[in-house]
């Protein structure tokens, strides 16, 4: 009969367990409520209004209140389009800009308890983790699936969408407006140049490909992206062979901050010392936040690039 | 088990006889099945790549670096940096791997009489997890000498782990049952403490520790060659040198202890050089899975059930195995990468499922 007892243990440790996580909701709750919408603009949008995504369709009655957003640059876009009264928990991830209400909800593993018991009105995520849709989808939140860009153009897109789904249509179009506007000036002022690129996001060997946002800024200088021959399927964030990126000789070398390790470790891996990027020294770092995210930050990451780009020894025109 | 232990039973030999007779008596054609195989997967991997080199510029650059042949490289500077600092130390690497993984999981398989046995069987494979999750996590730059923060704690996180398991048993000596399942608790909680702790990591970091968890061969250049290559032949050598043990051990503690063998002893020391050897193995390529499970088995269906015979051929067949599939990591999706974890299972669960269906029985 100990089979039984160990059981019963374990259950009455897993229910303690839940009640404690239970607590931490509940205290989470009480932070978010402190920073309750005190909706200091006028909501517009013609309410109802329908939105549509992967997370299925929903009609919005009115424009929602109590947003969550477990997308970064959901967040940013929340942000920069004046829903952020509106918003009442983000993601743990989600640190721009500083008055968002960082919760310790994930994105990646993301509890539907967790998320009900801020009773929101809307939940933005940027995929389905966990049957997260279907769990909302049982408790009748609706849901706004805002995935990550594959190019430029569809950053726009996805930001008049958050637009219409939090009631700031106008917000947002002036948003798009503004930023199109600095982002095409930053294209502008960047050189033209025909240099092939190497965006490298860890040493694993996994690179942005100009099938994704932060690769088809290369693509739009007119820069050749050694990631796009290995992303087939077009995923945007290919994993590539040692072989191949010394053969296909990068001009520049582009790390994040975030990847635990230096330029210097970069020039002084062996087998890369004929690399022209090494040869000349033109590894460069970029804030993995703005490089990584889509959202209003995009144009300092094109004057990041630009900047690299006129600082090479490979000639631009 | 009868027809085993009477295999045993009619080669009575005394313990110094054990140690060291007989030492490196083999089956010849196994012997050269294994040579070749390494030779020919060798000169298969130099010549194939992502980066398309002409395989006779490589032969030449290679034949360049032999003294008085008086051939002379005709691949670029940049070529030869991609054969020799690149694809050859991969190469070397990931045979050097293979060979470690199925030494130690022959090893594993004849202690605990388990056919089912693998080198990550006592938590390395957790702990080496839960290693690199935290080093990776907490920015820790501990590295030290060729080790890098990564590698190092998972290094560490192995060898805890084992050791955990071993203290639980009561040491590596106890009974081959107690130890196996102490490896299965330590293997759950270091699991779980792995989960959590990624679950803590941003997207970014979470990648690279995925990536790393599903094993990789990219190297930086000689230097984990280097950082295994003492492991493999210390280590190596130990195993060997106790692969007769095994064969006693098969026939069960009380039997191999009335042949003048102290079998608490033998298992420490073999369950130690394993475990070591694979922590060495797991540091410098994360968790390839497969090799250490099946090597073994599949020399065994060629060579019959002696570990005199398995152990050192389980590393030249590993090497074997594992240099042939990282060819197909590096060039299936080329110049895209895929991970040479994923290769060995998909290469190797068929054939091993073939030559189970050929009606071949497995024991351990």
């Amino acid at each position: 009969m100990h089979r039984p007892t160990i059981l019963t243990a374990i259950i009455v440790a897993l229910a303690l367990l839940g009640a404690a996580c239970g607590d931490d909701d509940t205290a989470g709750e009480s932070d978010a409520t402190t920073t309750a919408p005190t909706d200091d603009g006028v909501v517009q949008g013609d309410f109802p209004v329908t939105i549509e995504s992967a997370g299925g369709t929903w009609t919005l009655e009115s424009a929602p209140q109590r947003i969550v957003s477990l997308s970064p640059m959901a967040t940013e876009v929340l942000f920069a389009i004046g829903a952020g009264p509106q918003v009442v928990a983000v993601d743990a991830y989600s640190y721009f800009p500083e008055e968002a209400p960082v919760t310790d909800l994930s994105g990646f593993d993301p509890n539907v308890e967790a998320i009900t018991a801020l009773e929101p009105d809307l939940v933005v995520i940027v995929n389905d983790a966990n049957e997260l849709i279907a769990g909302l989808t049982a408790l009748d939140i609706p849901v706004l699936v805002s995935a990550a860009p594959a190019d430029i153009e569809s950053g726009y897109a996805s930001m008049a969408e958050l637009g219409v789904a939090s009631g700031r249509i106008d917000e947002a179009a002036a948003a798009v407006e503004s930023l199109r506007a600095e982002i095409d000036a930053a294209l502008a002022d960047a050189p033209r140049t025909t240099a092939r690129i190497y965006h490298e996001l860890g040493d694993s060997l996994f690179s942005a490909s100009s099938f994704g946002f932060v690769g088809a800024v290369y693509a739009e200088m007119g820069a050749t992206n050694i990631a796009d021959a290995a992303d087939a399927d077009q995923s945007g964030f290919p994993q590539l062979t040692e072989e191949y990126i010394v053969e296909a000789d990068p001009e520049l070398i582009v790390i994040t901050d975030q990847v635990g390790y230096t330029t210097d470790d970069v020039l002084a891996r062996p087998g890369w010392g004929e690399i022209t990027a090494v040869v000349n020294g033109d590894v460069v770092v970029v804030n993995a936040d703005i490089a990584s995210r889509w959202g209003p930050r995009l144009p300092q990451f094109i004057t990041a690039v630009a900047d690299a780009l006129a600082g090479i020894a490979v000639p631009v025109s | 088990m009868t027809s085993t232990a009477s295999a045993a039973a009619a080669e009575p030999e005394s313990a110094t006889d054990l140690a060291v007779g007989r030492a490196f008596r083999l089956p010849a054609a196994a012997l050269a099945v294994g040579i070749v195989a390494v030779a020919a997967v060798a000169v298969f991997s130099a010549t194939q790549g992502a980066a398309g080199l002409p395989v006779g510029g490589v032969l030449s650059a290679i034949f360049d670096r032999v003294p008085m042949l008086g051939i002379d490289s005709t691949l670029s500077e940049r070529q030869e940096s991609i054969l020799f600092e690149i694809r050859l130390p991969r190469m070397v690497l990931g045979m050097l791997v293979g060979g470690s993984l199925a030494m130690a999981g022959a090893a594993y398989q004849g202690v605990f009489r388990n056919p089912l046995a693998d080198p990550y069987l006592l938590g390395v494979s957790a702990g080496a997890g839960l290693g690199a999750v935290l080093a990776l996590g907490f920015d820790l730059d501990v590295g030290w000498g060729p080790f890098d923060a990564v590698s190092a704690a998972a290094f560490v996180g192995a060898l805890v782990a084992v050791s955990l398991s071993a203290a639980i048993a009561r040491g590596p000596g106890s009974s081959p049952a107690t130890l196996l399942l102490a490896g299965v608790a330590m293997a759950a909680l270091f699991s779980a403490s792995q989960t959590f702790a990624l679950q803590r990591l941003s997207d970014t970091r979470a990648r690279e520790v995925l990536s790393w968890l599903f094993g990789q061969l990219n190297t930086s250049g000689w230097e984990q060659v280097w950082v295994l290559g003492p492991y493999f032949v210390v280590c190596g050598l130990i195993l060997v040198l106790h692969r007769r043990h095994l064969d006693v051990m098969r026939v069960g503690d009380d039997e191999a202890a009335s042949l003048g063998l102290d079998p608490a002893r033998a298992r420490l020391v073999i369950v130690i050089a394993a475990s070591v050897l694979t922590a060495a193995a797991v540091a410098v390529s994360g968790l390839i899975a497969f090799v250490g499970l099946v090597v073994p088995h599949i020399v065994r269906l060629l060579v019959g059930s002696s570990y005199r015979a398995i152990v050192p051929l389980s590393a030249l067949f590993g090497a074997a195995f594992l240099g042939f599939v990282d060819v197909g990591a590096r060039t299936v999706l080329s110049p895209a990468e895929l991970p040479v974890g994923v290769i060995t299972a998909f290469v190797g669960a068929p054939f091993f499922a073939f030559i189970l269906w050929r009606g071949k029985a497995v024991a351990a």
